[in-house]
């Protein structure tokens, strides 16, 4: 693909500043990555072990370890944590350290400001963390905040997860302002639009739906707090507004924020694919046409989640078929993997088994979510567990999958060492067993008619619930797996070539491993 | 490769680190001062002003250092095209900022006031809860009982209308100065449009007592007083930053920055105060006039 003539000597008067000052002041795209990637890792433990209280409560029906409003805490900031503090800041690490070198970019383009993205999310889940140790507990009305839950009922301390969740937008919107520039302004000479890799495209198209709804969301949170503090009546019928209406708002932020979180997904594995197949990825411009369409779509379909709440029977119509056209471009993407794969020679790393799992598992998360596109089905789907078993298909083994498999793929390029390959691949096979029994039953108990966020439930779904808080169990432990291989590839292991897999293609292979500390700083000529 | 010019990629900066510390402390300090709106304890505005003094501190910092690697030249041509993308993606943001506002505006007046007083399907609505309530808008009466007023057009919020039109034009006039080079005229013009939008937002306070004191049009007054208090009042918010953004770019050219080629900052202000005004177009026609 390219040939980079490029002399490394020249950067290596440019070594990283030696302790706290480094990762406080830092300006580099790399050391930023891996904070944000650090900090995501962090999040997910500390979201994780709420997820083990949830099913710690729920291992049998009654009451028994939390009182219900502390469950309502757990459910709530599980998810807010995941979403804001797990997924998005591991996607936005991976941009930091892999769209300047995939491209070819002395950096980002605007490192100062890439240093306060990052710094300011610890200070906001900090925010949001105290909240849950104050008199009257942290938000406990769900991730979605939904009104009047958030206005009229929530308790005192909520101007706190408003103005937490103001600094995360902020966040996001600096974040993906800068992927943006550097993607457009920063590439190498050469480096033309179709010869982008998925990743870096998949990243420009999330980027804009950053910058699209984030601030959406601010104003969502913000109507909120002036209604709860200021008296104003958004969400209040008696004063001609509509709780209803916060929905909407929410929405319209809330779905294209679920393709933020499953876009640079698709790039990850759109990448790794076509590496451990050893060939060429089937279909590159479809991909990017299924992608932007993919976003696109994502501004008109809100209201399939909130079929339920009575709106007029043309707008159920719109949105459950607008809902449905959204799998042609998916279907798009997972037939390009597959055709990839076939007569690929194909082997078996640790990436390309998270990847493999990522498309099985996301499909049947997609099909789920087909199912509950269709309005008159989602009357009885519609808050129960088949919806978290549907959403946590499509984030934890999508997303999150995506994650840890591009995590294991880049790992040695950013270390220099190769990962410990048993205990990689028992992180995988133990992830890959334990989040099926813990989130396929969920279907099963969801279809029964079991609500989701409750403490307590119906005896019938009894057996199932202890075999999903076991899968649960098993699940959170394999990920402390995950942190000793990564904590032993850091540390050390056998080195790696430049190139670490042999059908590996783009830029950040022809660098060395671990990559220097600044690459590019001339930018190559990609042929 | 013909000629590369370096892209700039600067050193360990404090700055950073230093606004995060700011914006928790005023996230912190917002969320406490709210909370204890209606208790004796008062000390979450002192976190929030410490908050705003760094922040402040801040931006004058890292606003110095960076006029100050811009004055030595160490900005490329790409690095120009860096910030003026940037900047037109933030004013993106915004503008979706305002989306979700405009948003609640057109919601309560096309579904959700009408539904209250019975249209569609909501017969049973109206007959249920609120049976004397009539849906029209502006909503001078709430269901709840609430009455208020109409903020008329004429008057205060047409002058204001005239004098922000003024000020694009003035802008604009300053903006061909500089590409001409005609440093004199473009004090006069940008000086001419600072004015300009400090007489609207005095003109907007005004507006804002006579609201209080003869119409009884509150920020509590319903879902009217409600979208005409966060519209207006985030546009004033903006039209107090823009104003502050030019006069920065007017005392720096004072100092002799900027050359007819190079003018990043004065054009990102310009952008900004066009952006703002286009704002205020919106905010006329619809929270006004219709």
């Amino acid at each position: 693909m390219s040939t980079v003539a490029q002399s490394e000597q020249n950067h290596h008067d440019h070594h990283a500043a030696k302790g706290f000052k480094r990762w406080l002041y830092t300006t580099n795209h790399k050391d930023i990555g891996s904070l944000y990637l650090i900090f995501s890792l962090t999040m997910f433990l500390i979201g994780g072990a709420m997820a083990m209280v949830i099913r710690a409560e729920l291992f049998q029906p009654g009451l028994q370890l939390v009182d219900p409003h502390f469950f309502n805490q757990m459910t709530t900031v599980h998810g807010l944590i995941m979403v804001f503090g797990a997924v998005m800041p591991a996607f936005t690490g991976l941009a930091n350290w892999m769209v300047p070198m995939m491209i070819g970019a002395p950096d980002m383009a605007l490192p100062r400001m890439n240093n306060w993205s990052f710094w300011i999310l610890p200070f906001a889940f900090a925010i949001l963390l105290m909240s849950l140790f104050m008199e009257g507990g942290g938000p406990a009305f769900g991730w979605t905040f939904y009104a009047p839950l958030s206005t009229t009922y929530s308790n005192d301390n909520t101007a706190l997860f408003v103005f937490a969740v103001h600094i995360m937008g902020i966040s996001s919107i600096m974040g993906a302002i800068n992927v943006i520039v550097t993607i457009v302004n920063l590439r190498a000479p050469g480096m033309t639009w179709m010869k982008l890799p998925l990743f870096v495209w998949t990243w420009l198209i999330t980027a804009f739906l950053l910058i699209a709804v984030m601030p959406v969301l601010a104003g969502a949170v913000t109507m909120v707090l002036t209604d709860k503090y200021f008296g104003t009546s958004f969400f209040d019928a008696a004063g001609g507004g509509d709780p209803v209406m916060f929905q909407h708002i929410f929405w319209f932020f809330g779905h294209p924020e679920v393709y933020i979180m499953i876009l640079p997904a698709f790039g990850i594995i759109s990448t790794i694919i076509p590496t451990f197949s050893r060939k060429k990825l089937f279909g590159y411009a479809s991909m990017v046409y299924a992608t932007s369409s993919i976003a696109l779509l994502s501004f008109i379909v809100w209201a399939h989640h909130m079929f339920t709440t009575g709106m007029p029977l043309a707008g159920e119509l719109f949105f459950m078929y607008a809902t449905m056209l959204i799998s042609v471009p998916t279907g798009v993407k997972v037939f390009n993997w597959v055709a990839t794969m076939w007569r690929g020679s194909i082997s078996f790393e640790v990436p390309m088994l998270f990847s493999i799992a990522f498309i099985v598992l996301f499909t049947l998360g997609g099909f789920s979510g087909l199912m509950l596109a269709i309005t008159p089905a989602d009357f009885q789907y519609h808050d129960t567990y088949f919806v978290v078993a549907h959403f946590h298909y499509v984030l934890v083994t999508g997303a999150i999958f995506s994650i840890m498999a591009g995590a294991y793929y880049w790992l040695p390029k950013w270390t220099g060492h190769m990962y410990n390959e048993r205990l990689a691949k028992l992180h995988f096979w133990l992830s890959l067993v334990s989040v099926n029994v813990l989130f396929f039953p969920m279907h099963f108990v969801g279809l029964a008619g079991m609500p989701r966020r409750i403490p307590d439930y119906a005896l019938q779904f009894a057996d199932f619930n202890a075999l999903i808080s076991i899968g649960g169990f098993a699940f959170g432990l394999s990920q402390l797996l995950f942190v000793a291989v990564v904590y032993k590839c850091a540390k050390g292991g056998a080195a790696v070539p430049d190139k670490v897999w042999d059908g590996a293609e783009g830029l950040e292979w022809e660098v060395p491993s671990p990559a220097p500390y600044h690459t590019f700083s001339t930018p190559p000529e990609v042929k | 490769m013909e000629k590369y010019e370096q892209y700039y990629v600067p050193e360990q900066s404090h700055w950073p680190i230093v606004g995060a510390v700011a914006m928790f402390l005023i996230a912190v300090g917002a969320g406490l001062t709210v909370m204890q709106l209606s208790s004796d304890v008062g000390y979450g505005q002192y976190v929030l002003y410490a908050g705003l003094i760094i922040l402040f501190y801040m931006l004058f910092g890292w606003i110095k250092n960076v006029i100050h690697e811009s004055q030595t030249g160490l900005y490329s041509a790409q690095m120009d095209r860096s910030f003026r993308q940037s900047m037109s993606w933030f004013i993106f943001s915004e503008v979706m900022f305002f989306g979700a506002f405009f948003g609640a505006l057109f919601y309560a007046r096309v579904l959700s006031v009408p539904w209250l007083g019975g249209a569609g399907n909501n017969a049973m609505t109206n007959e249920v809860l609120w049976p004397t309530f009539e849906a029209v808008w502006p909503l001078l009466s709430t269901p709840a009982g609430e009455t208020t007023q109409a903020m008329g057009w004429q008057g205060l919020p047409l002058i204001n209308t005239l004098i922000l039109l003024t000020s694009s034009v003035t802008l604009h006039f300053a903006h061909v100065a500089i590409e001409q080079d005609q440093r004199a005229k473009v004090k006069l013009f940008l000086g001419a449009t600072v004015a300009l939008g400090c007489i609207f937002l005095a003109l907007q306070v005004l507006e804002y007592m006579h609201a209080y004191a003869d119409l009884d049009l509150t920020l509590q007054a319903g879902i009217y007083g409600n979208t005409f208090y966060m519209l207006t009042g985030f546009h004033g918010v903006h039209v107090t930053l823009g104003t502050i953004l030019l006069l920065i770019v007017l005392l720096r050219l004072f100092k002799g920055h900027f050359t007819a080629k190079q003018h990043f900052a004065f054009q990102a202000a310009a952008w900004y105060w066009h952006f703002v005004d286009v704002v205020w177009l919106c905010l006329f026609v619809f929270v006004y006039v219709l």
